[in-house]
């Protein structure tokens, strides 16, 4: 199948990149790319394992093609902390044990992310509802939750 | 919240972070699905959509002569299969069983029976030459439900199977019954001839599956010496190494599983789906072929948990359990070996019952073959014993947390197998959740209940092994075998430095290959910080012998007048006479060469594990929808290694059981097609659908372990099913005996109607 020319602005770096119009961004991330930062869970948006932030906005990579990110900025877990500088939704996720086997913790983080961007003082309810999107299948989401109002106040206390 | 006096530690009990964290919060794991190998190609199976058919012919040749397709492979490809049994840990796997699950020969026994596969250059190359492969079936009819495969006139998914007792005795026709289990003590009948209230009860529950987030994958090489590598995502790569072995008919040590990072298991990833069938498409095209299923796929052919149908009959007698009848059917899926002696062992043990009969059935259905779901077997067990036990409490005015404790187990209660208990925490894990700020809480408002249930696990032993050798600048590097499906590193690291006495930090785990360790049982049966913990153990041991015995040397003091604490060496009479862990170690090339020690296992002095759940719901009788206002676990955890992750098990556990209570099974048509095999239509519990999961840890020590170590895992799966099955009969004042409690059924049953 012949391959079309992306350019996108991946992670903070201008990325080009060829793909089949058929394959999916999480696709393009992961077997293009080599960021397997994301993950597939079920392919069909069900699960936000595959959660990127595209111009801003959570999306489930899996239902985005790769040729809909041209021009677009696309962050994903890898473009989001490194063990250097960890973000403080990972270093919150760690300390509070939110993860167990951590198949869904990067989804969890960038969709976090998103919400703490937008609303840096949610409630737990507020928490959980943006969360829905996200599965975890691990923790009854009680640590993760948790994991998200601590780094609210965490960044909340570096502002100040 | 710790119960229990206990010795004090300086590692155990801590929080520390897990060594494999930061890999994980940024992204930069390696799991089964994120393997990439030069010159890899991509393999993709061809399922049956039938529920039971016979296969007439496979015709791959258009497929393969598809560009970019490299190879195909059907049924014919394996050798053949022997009837050699292995135990797999929670499971028996019976090879020729397991090859035919494999790929299908002769009949397809569920809509997703895997009938060939193919290798091409992309997936999407494969998927499409899937479409290609022409097989003709000779449709049968299907049988579903365990009921209705135990009928005499039932469809017979294999017409050679007899029934099986346990005494070896076989029936004289053919059945879908593969064996009939049977539990007796005392006289069950005068002792329900004597009770002041006897209670008799039906129950079922549906086929639920384990729902990891992560897919099956496989990615294989057949190597040019003949060896065979396989990069997996698994529970036990030691497992997958001799199921691999017994379907391929190669010797064990010619294949190297290489442990991906695990992305939920749950007891099912200790069974093989894809690996033979990557080995045979890479030894037919020379090239690494990576396999992944995709969700509706594992829906649909990997193994989910049995659907139930139990008869119980229980006797209460001056406020005791006098005596208990049941019949438990399992359904196995498409092969034998449901949980259902699992089952029938559990359901009882949390209480000291005199008199029982229990029958179980494993019974094969057109569904696909069950494989171990967390406590296998015991959570629908515990779903009919344990409404039975309110439902009676209530009956003579008992509360029913009160009831239970005066029913509890104890040291020297005896299992229905025989087997009688060393020292338990039944009855204070039952007391703390009696003592419990939330049951001590009045519940209000009108459509609310409250519920509560008990749980019991055996949890596993087996076999496990480690290295731990000793750096020149003080550190340990722990080679094990045991998978980290959630915090084992953590907790096995932190063992170490607890008997080495030096600092968690320095301690670095590392699972590593079938290669590079001897044998290691499976990360399941709430086994591994107990078991593997007891090898870590070991290991601690050979190497504090070691550093006394290079003390001496160095210090020249004779080992007797040396004693090691806290990772030093000191003269017991010249305690001025000192070497650090580190300094030792600095030296040990001048002392003998590298410290190393080792642990190997098989694994005594089991701990069981007892939980007791408290949960509030709200019932809307309009809607049908049940809400989880609070829930309470409560869990004797013997000692609590790294509370946290202790925590996390208990609370995924409990969240795992509320969606089984509330929400997840198979829905099938009548054709025997899975309805709902995707996330969206499975409807596994989100953040939204439940509150934060109180935890209750009651430490009593193991006295199996040198920490007092316990399984904690799977326990906490087993109270849920049957608490908010209480609590909706406690708010609706209606008994529900079916799972799952969604708003049809409350609202058909609640309002008679449809």
């Amino acid at each position: 199948m012949a391959r079309t020319q992306v350019q996108a602005r991946i992670n903070g770096v201008d990325s080009d990149f060829l793909c089949e119009p058929r394959q999916s961004l999480l696709e393009v991330l992961r077997d293009e790319l080599g960021l397997t930062g994301s993950k597939e869970g079920c392919n069909n948006g069900n699960c936000g394992a595959c959660s990127v932030i595209l111009d801003g906005r959570v999306v489930n990579s899996c239902c985005v093609l790769g040729v809909e990110a041209e021009g677009a900025q696309v962050t994903t877990i890898e473009g989001i902390g490194n063990a250097d500088k960890l973000h403080p939704l990972q270093q919150t996720f760690l300390e509070e044990a939110a993860l167990q086997c951590g198949i869904c913790t990067p989804g969890f983080i960038v969709s976090s992310k998103v919400l703490l961007d937008r609303e840096p003082h949610p409630d737990e309810q507020r928490v959980r509802f943006w969360l829905a999107n996200n599965l975890c299948r691990c923790t009854g989401y009680d640590k993760i939750v948790r994991a998200v109002l601590k780094a609210a106040d965490r960044m909340e206390e570096q502002k100040s | 919240m710790t119960t229990v006096d206990r010795p004090s530690y300086k590692v155990i009990g801590t929080r520390p972070i897990r060594p494999d964290g930061v890999e994980k919060v940024t992204g930069k794991a390696q799991y089964g699905a994120d393997i990439r190998l030069p010159g890899m190609i991509h393999g993709r199976v061809l399922r049956s959509p039938h529920a039971h058919a016979r296969i007439v012919s496979i015709d791959t040749s258009e497929a393969e002569a598809m560009p970019g397709v490299l190879a195909t492979i059907t049924h014919q490809d394996f050798p053949v299969a022997s009837d050699r049994t292995e135990d797999a840990g929670e499971s028996m796997v019976v090879f020729r069983d397991l090859s035919e699950n494999l790929l299908a020969y002769k009949k397809v026994l569920y809509q997703g029976h895997a009938v060939a596969a193919v290798a091409a250059v992309s997936p999407h190359v494969a998927d499409e030459a899937l479409k290609k492969i022409k097989v003709v079936y000779e449709p049968l009819p299907p049988v579903l439900d365990v009921r209705d495969a135990m009928r005499d006139d039932a469809p017979l998914l294999d017409e050679t199977r007899v029934t099986k007792s346990m005494a070896g005795t076989a029936s004289d026709r053919p059945s879908n019954i593969a064996s009939h289990l049977a539990f007796k003590g005392g006289d069950v009948e005068a002792a329900f001839a004597e009770a002041d209230q006897v209670l008799e009860r039906e129950f079922t529950t549906q086929m639920v599956h384990q729902g990891y987030i992560e897919p099956h994958n496989a990615t294989a090489t057949w190597n040019a010496d003949g060896t065979i590598t396989i990069w997996t995502s698994t529970q036990g790569a030691f497992s997958v190494r001799s199921q691999v072995a017994g379907v391929l008919r190669q010797p064990v040590s010619k294949i190297r599983i290489i442990p991906m990072e695990i992305g939920g298991g749950f007891g099912g990833k200790t069974v093989i789906y894809l690996e033979p069938l990557a080995a045979l498409l890479a030894k037919k095209t020379g090239r690494p072929v990576k396999m992944l299923m995709n969700r509706a796929q594992v829906f649909e052919a990997s193994g989910p948990t049995s659907g139930t149908y139990i008869k119980i009959k229980m006797g209460v007698k001056d406020g005791r359990i006098s005596a208990v009848k049941a019949s438990l059917a399992y359904e196995a899926g498409a092969y034998p070996g449901s949980a259902v002696g699992a089952g029938a062992m559990c359901m009882l043990s949390p209480y000291d019952i005199p008199n029982f009969e229990i029958d179980g059935y494993d019974v094969v259905v057109n569904k696909p073959k069950t494989a171990a779901y967390r406590a296998p077997g015991a959570p629908a067990a515990a779903f009919a014993a344990e409404q039975m036990i309110d439902e009676l409490a209530k009956k003579i005015g008992v509360d029913p947390l009160q009831f239970r404790l005066q029913n509890s187990s104890h040291e020297g209660t005896r299992m229905v197998n025989g087997a009688a208990f060393p020292v338990i925490g039944a009855q204070e894990t039952v007391r703390a959740a009696l003592e419990s700020p939330h049951y001590r809480s009045p519940i209000e408002g009108p459509n609310r209940g409250r519920g509560v249930a008990g749980g019991f696990w055996f949890n596993a032993g087996l076999q496990s092994s480690v290295v731990a050798a000793v750096n020149a600048d003080g550190t340990v590097n722990l080679i094990e075998g045991s998978t980290d499906i959630g915090g084992t590193r953590a907790s096995l690291a932190m063992q170490l430095a607890e008997t080495l006495g030096i600092p968690y930090d320095d301690v670095r785990p590392t699972v590593v290959d079938t290669d590079s360790i001897s044998y290691n049982d499976v990360t399941g049966g709430s086994r591994t910080t107990f078991a593997t913990g007891l090898a870590v153990h070991e290991a601690g041991k050979e190497i504090v012998a070691q550093m006394l015995t290079r003390a001496s040397k160095l210090l020249n003091v004779p080992e007797e007048q040396l004693a090691y604490e806290d990772g030093v060496v000191a003269g017991t009479g010249d305690p001025s006479k000192r070497m650090t862990f580190a300094e030792i170690a600095a030296k040990s090339g001048n002392t003998g060469g590298p410290i190393m020690g080792k642990g190997s296992v098989s694994a005594r002095g089991v701990g069981a594990a007892f939980a007791a759940h408290i949960v509030d719901v709200e019932v809307d009788p309009e809607t049908g929808k049940v809400s989880i206002l609070r829930y309470t676990a409560v869990q004797d955890v013997g000692t609590a290694v790294h509370p946290s992750y202790v925590e996390g098990q208990i609370q995924g556990g409990a969240a795992q059981g509320v969606g089984w209570a509330l929400n997840e099974e198979y829905y099938y048509g009548e054709d025997g097609r899975l309805q709902n095999a995707s996330f969206l239509d499975y409807r596994m519990p989100t953040a939204l659908d439940l509150p934060n999961i109180d935890t209750i840890l009651v430490e009593v020590p193991n006295p199996g372990h040198p920490y007092g170590v316990r399984g904690v895992g799977e326990v906490p799966i087993v109270p849920p099913l049957a608490a908010v099955a209480n609590a909706v009969a406690d708010a609706t004042g209606h008994r529900f005996t079916s799972l799952p409690l969604s708003p049809r059924r409350i609202v058909e049953e609640l309002h008679g109607g449809k």
